[in-house]
C-alpha cells in the first residue's frame, strides 16, 4: 500500500507539514516495504490551485491515501474524484508518527474539505 | 482622452474625485460652441460599484459578462492530461479517468479547447457578472459592472467593460479603479493617457501610494496627485511626490461639511460649488502634460 505525506523537509524523519497543496514536500512510501521517496509539491510556487496541482501529483503516483494537516475545497474536490481517501494526522508531529498511527487505524478520514476557499486571483 | 483614477489605498476619495472631474467637463460641455460629444465614466471598481450613486444614470443597456469555460466530452476524452498540463491557473485537473474543471480559477484563455487532440472540449459561457450602461441628467454617458456575489475574479469583467463601453475618438474618458494595486486596477489603468492617484498625507496613504506610483511606472504613464483630506497627518506624501517629479495637482482640505455631502450622495462640485474652477485647471493641467 502507498500513501503520500505532507512534510516540512525531504525525509521520513521530517516533521509533518500541515498544508496540502502547499506543503514543502509530498512523501511518498509504501508501507510494505517501507521505502520511501520525496517530491518538491508542484503546487507550492502556484498562484492559484496548488491544491489541484498537489492533487494530480497523488493520483499520477496512484497513491492508495494521503494524509495532511489540511485539505481545501478545490483540493477536496479533486482527490475525492479521483477516489484517494484523505486523512487528517491530528496530533502527530513526525512522518513516522504518522505512519504508525495510520497502520493502527487511529487517523480520521476527512469526508470534506477541512478549510474554506482562499481566493487567488491569477495574473493574467 | 482617457484619465484613470486609482489610489492604492482605499477610502482615499477616488469616486468624489473621479466624479466631480466628470461633472466639471459635463459643466464645460455646455458652455462650450459647439458642444463636443459628452465623456464617458467607467465605474471599473465591479466588486463595489458605488459611482452611480454620485452621478445617478439611467441604466438603458445591460449585458451579462462571462468567461468561456471548457466543458468536457466524457465520451470523446482519452484523459492524456494535455489540457491540464497547458493550463496555467490549474483550473482543469485530469485525475486517472476523470476530468475536473474549476471555474473559479479558470481565465478563459481556451488553451485547452485548443491542445486537445480528440476535439472533446467545448465552451460553455460562464456569467460572471453583468455590464450595464446608460446617460445621466448631466450627459455624462456611464457605464460599469457588477460582479456577481460570491465571484473571484474582477479582471475579466473590467476588461469586457471596457471593451463593451467603447468611447468615441474625441470621447474623454474617466476610469474609477478599485482600491489597491492588484490585477483589476492594473487592468482598469492599462491603456490611459493619465493616472490620476488620490491619496491623503498619513503613513498609510503614503504606503499605498508608492505602489500605486509603482505600478504606474510600470505602466509607463503619466502621473499626477490629488492629497485628500489635506491638513491632517504628515508631509511625508508632499516629500515623496517632491522627490520623485509627481505634480500635486489638488488639495482638498479635511473638511466636516464635505464628508457629510458625501455621505449623503452629493459630489464635491455640488457641496463646494467653487471646486468647478479647480477641476477645470486641474484638466488643463493634465492635457498640458500630455502635449
Amino acid at each position: 500500500m502507498k500513501i503520500i505525506i505532507t512534510t516540512v523537509s525531504p525525509t521520513i524523519e521530517s516533521e509533518v507539514d500541515p498544508r496540502f497543496g502547499r506543503g514543502a514536500y509530498l512523501l511518498v512510501v509504501d508501507l510494505d516495504t517501507m521505502e520511501w521517496q520525496a517530491h518538491p509539491n508542484p503546487g507550492v510556487s502556484a498562484s492559484g490551485g496548488a491544491g489541484i496541482q498537489a492533487a494530480q501529483f497523488v493520483t499520477e503516483h496512484k497513491a492508495d491515501a494521503v494524509i495532511s494537516g489540511d485539505f481545501g475545497p478545490h483540493a477536496f474536490e479533486a482527490l475525492h474524484a479521483a477516489g484517494v481517501p484523505m486523512y487528517v494526522f491530528g496530533d502527530s508531529h513526525t512522518a513516522q508518527d504518522v505512519i504508525a498511527c495510520f497502520k493502527a487505524g487511529q487517523l480520521k478520514q476527512v469526508g470534506a474539505a477541512t478549510r474554506e476557499d482562499c481566493h487567488h486571483e491569477g495574473k493574467t | 482622452m482617457r484619465i484613470a483614477v486609482a489610489s492604492g489605498k482605499g477610502g482615499t476619495g477616488k469616486t468624489t474625485v473621479a466624479t466631480s472631474l466628470a461633472l466639471c467637463l459635463a459643466a464645460d460641455r455646455t458652455q462650450a460652441q459647439p458642444a463636443p460629444d459628452p465623456q464617458l465614466f467607467l465605474d471599473c471598481d465591479v466588486e463595489a460599484p458605488n459611482a452611480h450613486l454620485f452621478l445617478k444614470p439611467t441604466f438603458e443597456r445591460r449585458q451579462e459578462v462571462g468567461l468561456p469555460i471548457p466543458r468536457v466530452d466524457e465520451a470523446k476524452c482519452t484523459h492524456c492530461g494535455k489540457c491540464a498540463e497547458v493550463c496555467q491557473y490549474h483550473a482543469i485537473a485530469v485525475l486517472g479517468k476523470k476530468v475536473l474543471v474549476f471555474p473559479q480559477l479558470c481565465h478563459g484563455c481556451g488553451s485547452c479547447t485548443l491542445i486537445c487532440p480528440e476535439h472533446a472540449i467545448s465552451e460553455v459561457s460562464d456569467v460572471m457578472g453583468v455590464l450595464e450602461s446608460g446617460t445621466a441628467d448631466s450627459g455624462i454617458h456611464f457605464a460599469r459592472g457588477v460582479m456577481n456575489v460570491g465571484e473571484p475574479m474582477a479582471t475579466p469583467v473590467i476588461r469586457q467593460l471596457k471593451k463593451w463601453a467603447t468611447p468615441k475618438p474625441d470621447q474623454i474618458v474617466i476610469l474609477d479603479a478599485s482600491p489597491g494595486t492588484s490585477c483589476p486596477v492594473v487592468e482598469s489603468v492599462r491603456g490611459a493617457d493619465f493616472l490620476l492617484l488620490v491619496t491623503e498625507p498619513t503613513p498609510f496613504g503614503l504606503h499605498d501610494l508608492k505602489l500605486a506610483v509603482q505600478v504606474g511606472r510600470e505602466l509607463n504613464l503619466s502621473m499626477g496627485v490629488v492629497v485628500n483630506r489635506d491638513g491632517i497627518g504628515d508631509g511625508g506624501v508632499d516629500d515623496f511626490c517632491e522627490t520623485e517629479g509627481l505634480p500635486i495637482l489638488m488639495r482638498i482640505p479635511f473638511d466636516r461639511a464635505i464628508a457629510e455631502g458625501i455621505a449623503q450622495g452629493r459630489t464635491l462640485v455640488e457641496i463646494r460649488p467653487e471646486y468647478l474652477a479647480l477641476f477645470q485647471k486641474m484638466f488643463l493641467q493634465i492635457t498640458e502634460r500630455e502635449r
